[in-house]
């Protein structure tokens, strides 16, 4: 069972999915190798967040075989035991805890026993407010600890919501849309942190912002109707001519 | 004719029978004049004090169809029929009245030298025969009909004569079904009869048979034939079967009948939750008021133009589908628009106004049942094969599915019904192209609550009008609409319609309660096997 | 060392109301024995079975406040695990009765020799014995909302959803404790108790130490709710609250939380149903009416949801003043009264009186602290 059955870290192929008969991932095949930062961009539309949906167990797909780490069949499990394996995921629209603190939000996250009674009996350590704290200082949000979520800036929440993720510790980040609604210097350093972050972790950062992904400076996939039009260096895939047709516009 | 008296309990039988007879006949043929004829040949045979005589004469007393006929052989029978001195006859009542023999009515006084007609037990079985064909030939159908069905169940041989001379003469088709079915219950049972006859008789319970007709087929006497009894066996198992197949069908009609009522308390909540997505726990108390709206104008009507009796549940419809919808636009405005998001704020909330407006209803009509009336196109009942269906219970059924389709046709082909659709798929689009949300919004509360309404009208015909009218449909409502998929209104018809079926295919196992426990039970499970429903739309804008 | 952990979990409006509750255990039983009955301190035992009746409520309430304001779960079938607490001790009740009740009989209690029952149920087994039906008094709500918790949070029924199905739940064991056959005494329920644990339930005594006991249980659950919405269990409860796919997505089994949160308050509402009986001296099938349930809802609301303290207080607020309208010439404006409060509290007050009141002192002291902010800016 544990055989490895592929060296990628995440393995798509074949995979498929229709709503009421519309499809939204249509055979689609895509792998990640152990440490790589990947960027997806595509138009509207272009199963972008139902692939991700598919990775992390939302959606189960009609079709295909989704392998994680080499022998996983994510397919067969729901979203809490592909998180506990190691994928963490960032949503669209920012989600965190908003009756929370910022430090509570982290200290959900933390990598850590996820079973009720040792929820019930936890008890704080010095490890783990090291921890806290390191994540706090990389999203530079130490000064508003305290704050309720629900107080912070879009931006800022954006930047927790990452600060989760480094908090789960994932082998694999599916990050989405995190520059949405950011100004340009914070874009730029979104960047650099998501660079930071893809030198000890996976990345799948799916983005709209083509000056973001050109920072980034990784290989690019283009999704369009469910399936991959073009993969490769952005420069080599902006110069295809159907990804202009289709996204990039003449 | 052959007579063959046992015993005195048969003997009792018979008088009773006889009464009920005489008791059914008294009334029908009063009125009907008095034809002269064989009433005056009948005289001098009485006269004659001979039991052959008389024999002659009661049988044309029987034969004369005169309205005191029957009166006057329930006289002979107790020994109050007389001749007079001067040979008129005339009988008494019970309480001593005299009347005329020939013409029925009442005498001033009682004639002078009255003899008394005398009778034997055999001429009582004579008069008993007489009888039945006076009753069994009655002018008025339904008397004909109630004779007919009597001698069916009481299988008594000395109505065969009878029954064979009504048979010739009865000319509306049913009563003529019934009569050869009791002719063969007689043939099939009475002793003394030939293999041939019984065997035809028994194929005529067979081929018509309903569970009357088990009883003789049960009881053909042990002088019968091997085959004759097989065939009766045969038949009874034949019987069975189609009583099965027919209960079956009765199941069925219930099941849709209820479920139609279902289907009517629901269609409302299907647009007020299915489309809208709000709680609406006061939807009960929308279909209780136009209960009582309907209740309202019959009153009305009652006193004040009693000649449009008939057409109250007609008016009622409009006007409690405007009263029930105007008070759910109201909540709307006052209440739910305040609480758009906020599902269980909005549950809570319309809880209250539904406990707020039970207690008004209370305060305003008491606490008791009030009666509405049913129109006489709704009463009543006819038969489909061997099940009754009252006229009430199609009605029903019809209206429930006349709303269903015109609801259907006003999402779907009208512009309120494009708005309505366009704002809950898409509220900020729809406000940007123009269309007025919070217009729409009212309407459509005030549309599933006007339904609601129209559900009142219907339900006022088979439950009790009160306050807690309402309260009883909720829960069924809400599992309706959830069961078929919310935002589904076909989905709410099939629900519906399953649900009242299954309910009246388990009574008969496990009682109304139980049957009613299980299919909670059956609900639960299901939704938490397919929590949008069986008709549920799948997709990621769905789950968001 | 105990008494400090317990200390350090509350806040200070926890502190308050375990004070009160202390000086309630004090005060009561001496206004109500010592105080003369003339004295116009004198608490007499009806008032004392009266507030008995109002702190099971209260218990009922955290119960509710526990799975709905920490958690998201508006169960509106709270009261059918209120009923099987109720059951399970008045079974026990029942049973005490022995050969005392109208037909003598000295195992059956009277409605089964009513029914023509020749022998006890199995499942009336054990309940003369008072810690199983202590047991019980978990156990059946507790059994009831696992299976039934199990099945519903596995498949993600959320929302009103589960509000309608909760629902039907009650609805469907009203139903059945209805009927006689299922031998819990149909339509009357269990009445007519005589002793419990050898005392009789009507002396003043029984009475008080039934209120004192009542007390003791509001405390404890106070505290046990207190500490899971306090430990890391209670925030994850709260992240599954306010985003559930979230809290997924972080990798916790939202299911298994959801589930032990709710037996966990189902129990409590058994423990609370389990004295309001012995109380009342009466459990019939209507505790099993979803409109019960739902009117659990509004204490938790007009108290303050997610606030522990304020579904306790709303329980007791709202039902005070049912007694007021229900007993008096205003009897008939109560349904009115009732449901005016759900409109008006879901409308005007969502946060209840105890988090109204919090987030207007909240706001004065952040006006206050900016006054000081400003007042200490041209200092600098």
């Amino acid at each position: 069972m544990n055989q490895r059955v592929t060296d990628y870290l995440l393995y798509l192929d074949g995979v498929s999915v229709a709503f009421d008969g519309f499809k939204a991932i249509n055979s689609l095949a895509l792998t990640i190798m152990p440490g790589e930062m990947r960027a997806i961009i595509g138009p509207n539309g272009a199963g972008k967040t139902t692939m991700m949906d598919i990775i992390t167990g939302k959606t189960k797909p009609d079709d295909g075989d989704v392998i994680f780490n080499g022998s996983v069949d994510l397919t067969q499990l729901d979203e809490a035991d592909i998180a506990n394996l190691g994928i963490g995921r960032k949503f669209q629209k920012p989600t965190v805890f908003e009756m929370h603190t910022v430090e509570d939000n982290i200290r959900l996250a933390l990598k850590a026993d996820r079973r009720v009674f040792t929820t019930l009996f936890w008890k704080d350590s010095a490890g783990e407010r090291e921890k806290v704290n390191r994540i706090l200082a990389t999203i530079r949000l130490e000064h508003l600890r305290e704050a309720n979520a629900a107080n912070l800036s879009h931006g800022q929440k954006q930047w927790l919501e990452i600060g989760m993720l480094l908090a789960q510790d994932p082998k694999l980040l599916l990050v989405d849309e995190p520059v949405a609604g950011m100004t340009d210097a914070e874009t730029e350093a979104t960047a650099h942190l998501l660079k930071e972050i893809a030198r000890d972790h996976s990345v799948l950062v799916v983005e709209h912002d083509m000056a973001f992904v050109r920072e980034l400076g990784v290989k690019v996939t283009v999704l369009h109707e469910g399936a991959v039009l073009a993969e490769g260096p952005l420069d080599v895939v902006s110069a295809n001519s159907r990804v202009i047709e289709v996204y990039l516009g003449r | 004719m052959h007579l063959d008296w046992k015993t005195p309990v048969q003997l009792w039988f018979r008088a009773g029978f006889q009464a009920l007879l005489f008791a059914l006949f008294l009334g029908i043929l009063a009125g009907s004049p008095a034809k002269a004829g064989p009433l005056e040949d009948a005289v001098p045979l009485f006269a004659a004090d001979s039991f052959a005589d008389t024999a002659k004469a009661l049988d044309l007393v029987a034969a004369s169809g005169a309205a005191h006929a029957g009166p006057m052989l329930e006289a002979l029978v107790d020994r109050r029929l007389f001749v007079s001195a001067d040979k008129k006859l005339f009988f008494k009542d019970k309480a001593g009245l005299a009347f005329d023999g020939l013409s029925g009515e009442k005498l001033a006084a009682e004639p002078a030298g009255g003899a008394m007609v005398r009778i034997n037990n055999r001429l009582r079985g004579a008069i008993d025969t007489a009888v039945g064909r006076l009753t069994l030939q009655a002018p008025d159908p339904v008397k004909r009909r109630a004779a007919a069905e009597a001698v069916y169940k009481t299988r008594a041989p000395e109505s065969e004569e009878a029954l064979t001379a009504a048979l010739k003469v009865e000319k509306v088709a049913a009563i003529k079904d019934i009569q050869q079915m009791a002719l063969a219950a007689i043939v099939a049972t009475a002793p003394g009869k030939a293999d041939i006859d019984r065997l035809s008789a028994i194929e005529i319970l067979r081929d018509r048979g309903d569970r009357d007709a088990l009883t003789p087929l049960n009881s053909i006497p042990e002088s019968a034939s091997a085959d004759v009894k097989a065939a009766a066996k045969a038949a009874a198992v034949d019987i069975n079967q189609r009583l099965a197949l027919w209960s079956g069908v009765q199941n069925a009609w219930y099941g849709i009948s209820l479920g139609s009522v279902l289907l009517l308390a629901a269609i409302g909540l299907a647009i007020t939750f299915g489309v809208m997505g709000i709680i609406n726990m006061a939807h009960g108390e929308m279909v209780m008021i136009g209960a009582y709206t309907t209740f309202l104008i019959q009153e009305v009507i009652r006193q004040k133009y009693p000649a449009l009796f008939d057409y109250s549940l007609a008016i009622a419809i409009p006007l409690s589908f405007l009263v029930a919808g105007l008070v759910g636009i109201a909540i709307e405005r006052l209440v739910i628009r305040h609480l758009y998001g906020r599902p269980l704020e909005t549950l809570l909330a319309t809880w209250g106004i539904s406990l707020i407006l039970q207690q008004a209803v209370r305060t305003l009509f008491g606490p008791t049942n009030r009666e509405v009336g049913a129109p006489a196109y709704m009463s009543g009942s006819f038969k489909v094969g061997l099940i009754d269906i009252t006229y009430g219970r199609v009605w029903i059924v019809g209206f429930a599915l006349v709303v269903f389709f015109a609801v259907l046709a006003l999402l779907r082909f009208t512009p309120l019904g494009l708005q309505m659709r366009a704002v809950t798929q898409n509220r900020r689009m729809a406000a940007s192209m123009g269309i007025r949300t919070a217009r729409v919004d009212a309407l459509t509360f005030g549309l599933g609550s006007g339904i609601a309404g129209l559900a009142g009208v219907a339900l006022s015909q088979i439950d009790n009008v009160s306050p807690n009218l309402g309260q009883s449909y909720i829960i069924d409502s809400f599992m309706v609409v959830v069961f078929g998929g919310v935002g589904n209104l076909w989905g709410t018809l099939v629900a519906a319609l399953s649900l009242g079926i299954a309910n009246k295919f388990l009574e008969p196992f496990a009682g109304a309660v139980l049957g009613k426990i299980a299919l909670l039970v059956f609900i639960i499970l299901f939704i938490q096997k397919r929590p949008r429903g069986l008709f549920a739309l799948k997709g990621r804008a769905i789950e968001q | 060392m105990i008494s400090q952990a317990i200390l350090a979990r509350l806040d200070g409006r926890g502190r308050i109301f375990l004070g009160v509750i202390l000086a309630a255990l004090v005060a009561v039983p001496v206004l109500n024995m010592l105080v003369p009955v003339g004295s116009p301190f004198h608490v007499p035992t009806w008032l004392v079975s009266l507030m008995g009746k109002y702190l099971c409520f209260a218990i009922l309430a955290l119960a509710l406040d526990l799975v709905w304001g920490y958690c998201g779960i508006l169960s509106l079938g709270h009261g059918a695990f209120f009923a099987l607490g109720g059951y399970a001790i008045g079974m026990y009740l029942m049973r005490q009765i022995g050969p005392r009740g109208v037909y003598g009989n000295p195992i059956l209690p009277d409605f089964m020799v009513f029914l023509n029952y020749k022998e006890l149920p199995w499942f009336w087994y054990g309940f003369d014995f008072f810690p199983f039906a202590a047991l019980m008094v978990f156990l059946a709500p507790g059994i009831l909302a696992f299976v039934f918790g199990w099945f519903a949070f596995r498949s993600r029924v959320t929302g009103v959803y589960l509000s309608i199905i909760t629902q039907a739940l009650t609805y469907a064991l009203m139903l059945a404790f209805f009927r006689n056959d299922m031998g819990f005494g149909g339509n009357n329920g269990l009445t007519d108790f005589k002793d419990i644990l050898g005392f009789s339930v009507q002396a003043p005594g029984t009475r008080l130490a039934l209120f004192v006991a009542t007390l003791l249980a509001l405390a404890a659950s106070y505290l046990f709710a207190r500490a899971v919405v306090t430990s890391k269990a209670g925030k994850v409860l709260v992240a599954v609250r306010d985003a559930e796919s979230r809290t997924r997505f972080l990798g916790f089994r939202v299911e298994r939380y959801k589930l032990f949160v709710f037996v966990a308050s189902a129990m409590m509402a058994g423990l609370a149903g389990a004295l309001y009986v012995p109380q009342v001296g009466i459990i019939n099938p209507s505790e099993f009416q979803p409109g019960n349930s739902i009117e659990v809802v509004i204490w938790v609301a007009v108290g303050g949801r997610g606030t522990l303290v304020g579904a306790a207080i709303g329980a007791i607020l709202v039902n005070l003043a049912k007694t007021t309208f229900t007993t008096g010439a205003l009897a008939p404006y109560w349904l009115f009264a009732l449901g005016a409060l759900f409109v008006l509290t879901t409308l005007l007050m969502p946060k209840g009186v105890i988090g109204t009141y919090a987030a207007w002192r909240e706001k004065r002291r952040e006006k206050l602290a900016l006054a000081a902010n400003a007042a200490a800016t041209p200092a600098e």
